[in-house]
């Protein structure tokens, strides 16, 4: 045999193939748009978290401005207190409560903007 | 009180509302138009808009005159107003934007997939909608009386009148111009007197309000200034039913929550929301301050009834001369300010639904919405003209009480949990609607009630809220087999920022 007449093609010699090839890699993206059940997982994290917000915010709310019936009910001694001749109370109902509740607004739209940057960045990663 | 300065001044409120609403003519083309203002306007704009739209006769009259009548605890009104912008912020403004609805019925039926659903909401819109239309006119006709002596019905009439002319020509989108017009008429029109009010007295010797010999006995005489006196019966219970009436009854209004449709994405939204809950707190500090001052400078209204007008009153009776008579005509041009842009709105809201539920296919959509908006603006007027005697802010605190114990569980429902049911939807509508409306039917009809039967029908809303809740939910869980296909996907929708490329439906 002449070895120099005839070459033998080369061929690489490798381990067999013994696992299934690898499923593409989705984005959540996909995932949610196939409703499976990453996507459900991914929805649902987003919803507990803007819903856990909410639910936050309104507690604060109750324990503070909703509490005032109550507060004003069982302290009778902050109607001695006058501001410009106006018992506590009244000063506190008619213009106390707006700064609070524009705060409380304003830490709501700044966390709730937070979370959805969270989401939008996660299920945007591949 | 002078009428040259006033009548002139209601005269320009309304030809500038009609100015305002022709020049909006140029834009409005199609449908689309008349009902959204085809989703462009910006944040801004839109919350003037909405502050514009939602202080109404009740805000800029009936707040003072309930104070000054009744007292620190009627405060709770305007600060429930408010707070729920809070609780519609928190929990449904940027949602019910994406969700892509032009109406409450529209949301329904997308939520639930039913036909009935959306059918039993148009009819609560348009209920909620006249109960709240109601007392504008009936307000409006009481302060032009004030101001001219004309009897009761003119001042309604006028003020429907020009209501239905800019519904005609302008839709929406020009009454987006008037709105937000109107909110910065509204806050100036009681800021501006109020200074001056304020200066005189305390050039006056700054009297304590609490202080002054109204002539009134009892606890609305000697602790008018304290809220949660034990003089009034079941004051805690009649307090938080109210707070639970107006922080969960702002969502289900008809036409404020046709305002959300008009940002254009669900985060745009909630940055009106947020301007709303400043621009109404700027505005809500300052009706106390003419009940307090009205205590010192005008008790006999408290005597008489009239303490709804005292708005309008007091700047002539502490000023004296021209500079008087001009505050008053401020005081009213804001008041008519109030009166025509809670009235377009809710018009346009209850047009919207009538043309779209109950006109058929027979009428091109812009007829047909002129057709609704004449015929929704009729109705309450002859129920304003027929009925009267409820004072205007407890009237549309009963409209609130109806929202809160049918839309608001709905939406709040519809938008965070998905095993709601088209049959537990309605359910819990019919039994929210019901039980509210009988207790509404019998304040406005007058009947004399005494004890617990009284504050169990005057505030309902701390037992129909819970009521709706309840069935609503009940009844989902008893019919889980009917949950719709699509919900998964509509909530996809409804709580994913529009910037993340999903399928939405």
């Amino acid at each position: 045999m002449n070895h120099s007449e005839h070459p033998v093609q080369r061929v690489r010699v490798t381990s067999p193939r013994v696992r299934r090839p690898r499923p593409p890699r989705r984005t959540g993206i996909a995932e949610i748009d196939r409703q499976s059940r990453v996507g459900e997982i991914y929805m649902a994290s987003l919803l507990r978290a803007q819903l856990r917000l909410a639910v936050v915010v309104l507690a604060a709310l109750a324990a503070t401005v909703g509490m005032l019936p109550l507060v004003f009910l069982g302290f009778p001694g902050l109607n001695d207190i006058l501001i410009l001749g106006m018992p506590l109370p009244w000063v506190v109902l008619a213009f106390g409560i707006y700064p609070v509740l524009v705060a409380l607004g304003w830490v709501f739209v700044r966390a709730a903007e937070r979370n959805e940057q969270a989401f939008a960045d996660m299920v945007e990663r591949s | 009180m002078s009428t040259g300065l006033s009548i002139s001044a209601v005269v320009v409120v309304v030809l500038a509302t009609l100015a305002i609403g022709t020049w909006g003519l140029r834009f409005s083309r199609t449908t689309s138009d008349f009902f959204v203002a085809s989703r462009t306007v910006r944040p801004r704009l839109n919350a003037s808009a909405i502050g514009g739209e939602y202080l109404s006769a009740a805000s800029f009259l009936g707040v003072a005159g309930l104070v000054l009548a009744y007292g620190a605890e009627m405060l709770w009104y305007p600060v429930g107003w408010t707070a729920g912008y809070l609780v519609l912020l928190v929990l449904v403004a940027a949602p019910l934007r994406r969700s892509g609805a032009y109406t409450l019925p529209d949301f329904a039926e997308t939520r639930l997939e039913s036909r009935a659903v959306r059918l039993v909401s148009s009819l609560l819109v348009v209920a909620i909608g006249w109960l709240y239309l109601m007392p504008q006119f009936q307000g409006a006709g009481l302060a032009l009386r004030t101001v001219t002596g004309s009897p009761p019905w003119v001042g309604g009439l006028l003020v429907a009148a020009v209501v239905v002319i800019n519904v005609f020509t302008g839709g929406m989108r020009s009454v987006t111009f008037v709105q937000a017009f109107q909110y910065w008429l509204k806050l100036t029109a009681l800021l501006v007197p109020a200074f001056f009010l304020l200066l005189i007295w305390i050039g006056d010797g700054a009297t304590p309000p609490t202080a002054a010999e109204t002539g009134v006995s009892g606890a609305l005489g000697s602790a008018w200034g304290l809220p949660m006196t034990s003089d009034q019966p079941y004051v805690l219970y009649t307090t938080y039913s109210l707070i639970m009436a107006t922080f969960l009854g702002t969502m289900g209004l008809p036409h404020v929550v046709v305002r959300f449709y008009t940002n254009p994405d669900g985060r745009a939204a909630r940055r009106t929301t947020l301007v709303v809950l400043a621009l109404l707190g700027c505005f809500y500090v300052l009706p106390p301050v003419y009940a307090a001052l009205g205590r010192l400078y005008a008790p006999d209204l408290i005597t008489s009834g009239h303490s709804d007008m005292v708005v309008l009153e007091l700047p002539a009776r502490m000023i004296s001369g021209y500079g008087g008579e001009l505050l008053s005509a401020l005081t009213t041009a804001g008041a008519f300010a109030a009166f025509l842009s809670t009235s377009s709105g809710l018009s346009i809201a209850v047009a919207g639904v009538l043309s779209q539920e109950f006109t058929g296919r027979r009428l091109a959509g812009v007829t047909a919405f002129r057709i609704a908006a004449l015929v929704g603006v009729a109705v309450p007027l002859a129920l304003a003209l027929l009925t009267s005697g409820v004072s205007v802010a407890r009237a549309v605190g009963l409209a609130f009480a109806v929202a809160a114990s049918t839309f608001c569980p709905l939406l709040v429902l519809g938008i965070w949990w998905r095993r709601l049911t088209d049959v537990g939807a309605l359910a819990g509508l019919a039994v929210g609607g019901v039980l509210s409306g009988v207790a509404v039917v019998d304040t406005l009809s007058g009947a004399e009630r005494t004890g617990w039967t009284d504050a169990l029908l005057a505030q309902p809303a701390a037992w129909t809220v819970p009521a709706a809740f309840v069935t609503m939910i009940g009844v989902s869980l008893l019919t889980q087999r009917r949950r719709p296909v699509g919900v998964g996907r509509f909530l996809v929708r409804l709580h994913t920022p529009e910037a993340v490329p999903l399928d939405r439906g």
